[in-house]
């Protein structure tokens, strides 16, 4: 019964969700809104694990995002469409519907294997020094990628909504929605049966006192390799659904910018609480929707106030000083984030009697 | 054959000989100490013998297995434990979780278990859980299995980092300062604990210790080093008379 309250309420959700997508009550904009919040969720959840729940600072997520949306998307094209540079299909169409889930996997484990490029110099490095190696390797990957003009180059790399349509041909639901969420679900569920294990509280031990965890037989190497190739990996699979949510991809996305957005993600929710980083990435996603709207109307206001000149219009371009001032005033007033490293059950122990989220 | 055999060990950092020709053989269950002035190069020894540090000269052979090239995790995993001057416990874990997770040489099962919360990964769960409480019972700490180490008195976080290094099922227990920070009652009760862990476990002891008492009621064998080179062995009123001794700790008369 307490076992499985969270698990129904979460397929009864995702039942909603599709259903009411399917049916087209809710329109094409609110469900891209919803399947953003998934990503961020698993963007944000998996970033925690390395900087939160082992307390390295590590900055290039979206590198290994890169990686895994290159991979899928060329994968998808290359298997069920024909394309210019990839030639024809090499496998029926009408796979795809089966294979998407399998190409988003091998896309996580592309980008697992990019993670590597991190863990080893992890081995030896801390801190700053390894937040700036983590920097340096998602530029290396947006480099490469600009630089191979066989999947577009900078001009980026698109075809993936054939993948959808020819999904869609199969059997008309909302796939990519569908996926999103599984995916989404899936993640969460295995970050919290992996830090609530006494192998993955081994990360938890190297952030308190990496000395220590080596002296008591935690092999921290080890460890560090399994939590960035986690991290990476689980970026990767969130990569590979962006491609397909958005249809087209350019390594520009990928850059520090959405690095930092991930940042941002992680210390609202709070270091180390996987509520907290799911609870974030639905207010982050939300915040920047809202921007959407808002800076329209402020532009408005502030022209009618006359505290702008005509010339002047307010843009989305304001959005990038908003995102780095809520980290600033977050930083300031709330360091350790909404949650701190607290979980939902323990500001709300009430909770318990449905689930334990330890 | 021998528990421990340090033969010539020495260690160089740069220019500095850290510690020179360093020699000694445990048999099994021995008590003894190391002791020297501040700086002397005591803790550099451990960190040898844990693997932090690997040596610049001579040989370490525990178990008739050479030690050289091991990390710190697989020389523990061979039965050697250590706890640190200033104590390092995971102190935003519950002390369960500290013995716990120090069951990692151990564990039973691999991530794939811990992702699926297979049979193999439920039952060695229950199974760390049970050596948890087992631990912390012996050693009088059951009380605190749920609270988290920042929390206690300091006497009890070095009981608690005892306890968590016994938890390896040590073969050599290697203590550095454990008495260092606290006050006279807790000396007491850690020189009775020690007494009673070296006849409960049946297991050697060797440590690093400032305050005499400590050294001079428990220990069987003194070794004594200044800058790196040993400069007296023997029983605790060989080494009270000693004059080497005298003037390492009290500098020399005539000066």
């Amino acid at each position: 019964m307490q076992k499985l309250t969270v698990p129904t309420l979460l397929l009864a959700m995702t039942g909603v969700v599709v259903f009411m997508s399917h049916q087209e009550y809710i329109d094409l904009y609110i469900q891209s809104v919803i399947m953003f919040m998934g990503v961020n969720i698993i963007l944000s959840s998996s970033f925690n694990i390395v900087n939160g729940y082992m307390g390295e600072f590590a900055c290039g997520h979206a590198g290994f995002m890169a990686v895994g949306a290159y991979v899928t998307s060329i994968l998808n094209v290359m298997l069920f469409t024909d394309d210019k540079v990839f030639g024809n299909a090499l496998l029926s169409p009408e796979l795809a519907v089966f294979l998407f889930p399998v190409t988003l996997l091998v896309g996580g484990v592309a980008a697992a294997l990019a993670g590597v490029l991190v863990a080893i110099p992890s081995f030896k490095t801390r801190d700053d020094y390894l937040a700036i190696i983590t920097i340096a390797a998602n530029y290396i990957i947006i480099s490469t990628i600009i630089n191979m003009d066989s999947i577009g180059g900078a001009r980026g790399f698109m075809g993936m909504k054939k993948v959808l349509f020819a999904m869609d041909d199969s059997l008309s639901v909302p796939w990519i929605l569908i996926w999103v969420m599984v995916f989404t679900i899936g993640t969460v569920f295995i970050i919290r049966r992996f830090v609530s294990s006494t192998y993955g509280k081994g990360i938890i031990a190297i952030k308190q006192d990496e000395v220590a965890a080596e002296i008591m037989s935690v092999n921290t190497n080890r460890m560090k390799l399994v939590a960035f190739m986690l991290s990476s990996g689980l970026a990767g699979i969130a990569g590979g659904l962006f491609a397909h949510i958005l249809g087209y991809i350019n390594p520009n996305s990928f850059g520090i910018l959405k690095s930092t957005e991930c940042l941002v993600m992680v210390y609202l929710g709070g270091m180390g609480s996987l509520s907290g980083s799911v609870l974030s990435a639905i207010i982050f996603t939300l915040l920047l929707e809202s921007l959407r709207f808002v800076l329209p109307w402020m532009d408005t206001v502030l022209h009618y106030a006359h505290l702008l000149p005509d010339g002047y219009e307010l843009s989305q371009v304001w959005k990038w000083v908003i995102i780095p001032l809520i980290l600033i005033l977050l930083m300031q007033f709330r360091p350790e984030g909404i949650m701190g490293n607290r979980e939902l059950s323990d500001i709300f122990p009430g909770l318990k009697r449905f689930y334990s989220f330890k | 054959m021998s528990l421990l055999q340090i033969t010539n060990m020495s260690k160089t950092f740069g220019g500095l000989r850290a510690v020179s020709d360093f020699s000694i053989s445990l048999e099994g269950q021995e008590l003894i100490a190391l002791i020297g002035p501040n700086g002397a190069g005591k803790t550099t020894v451990f960190n040898m013998v844990s693997g932090f540090y690997s040596p610049t000269e001579g040989s370490l052979v525990f178990k008739g297995k050479n030690l050289a090239g091991l990390k710190p995790h697989q020389v523990t995993a061979l039965g050697i434990a250590r706890t640190f001057q200033n104590i390092r416990l995971w102190h935003d874990m519950t002390v369960l979780e500290n013995i716990q997770i120090s069951q990692h040489y151990n564990l039973g099962y691999n991530l794939l278990d811990a992702f699926l919360r297979s049979g193999r990964y439920m039952k060695n769960e229950k199974r760390l859980t049970d050596r948890g409480y087992e631990i912390l019972e012996a050693l009088d700490l059951k009380a605190f299995a749920l609270e988290k180490p920042k929390n206690l008195p300091y006497g009890l976080q070095r009981r608690v980092e005892i306890a968590r290094a016994l938890s390896i099922n040590p073969s050599l227990l290697l203590l550095d300062e454990p008495a260092a920070g606290l006050n006279s009652a807790d000396v007491k009760d850690l020189i009775k604990l020690i007494k009673w862990i070296h006849g409960e476990f049946k297991i050697a002891i060797w440590m690093i210790e400032h305050q005499m008492d400590v050294v001079m009621s428990l220990c069987s064998w003194i070794k004594v080093i200044d800058f790196g080179v040993t400069i007296a062995e023997g029983t605790p009123e060989q080494i009270q008379k000693n004059p080497d001794v005298i003037k390492a700790y009290l500098g020399d008369e005539n000066i």
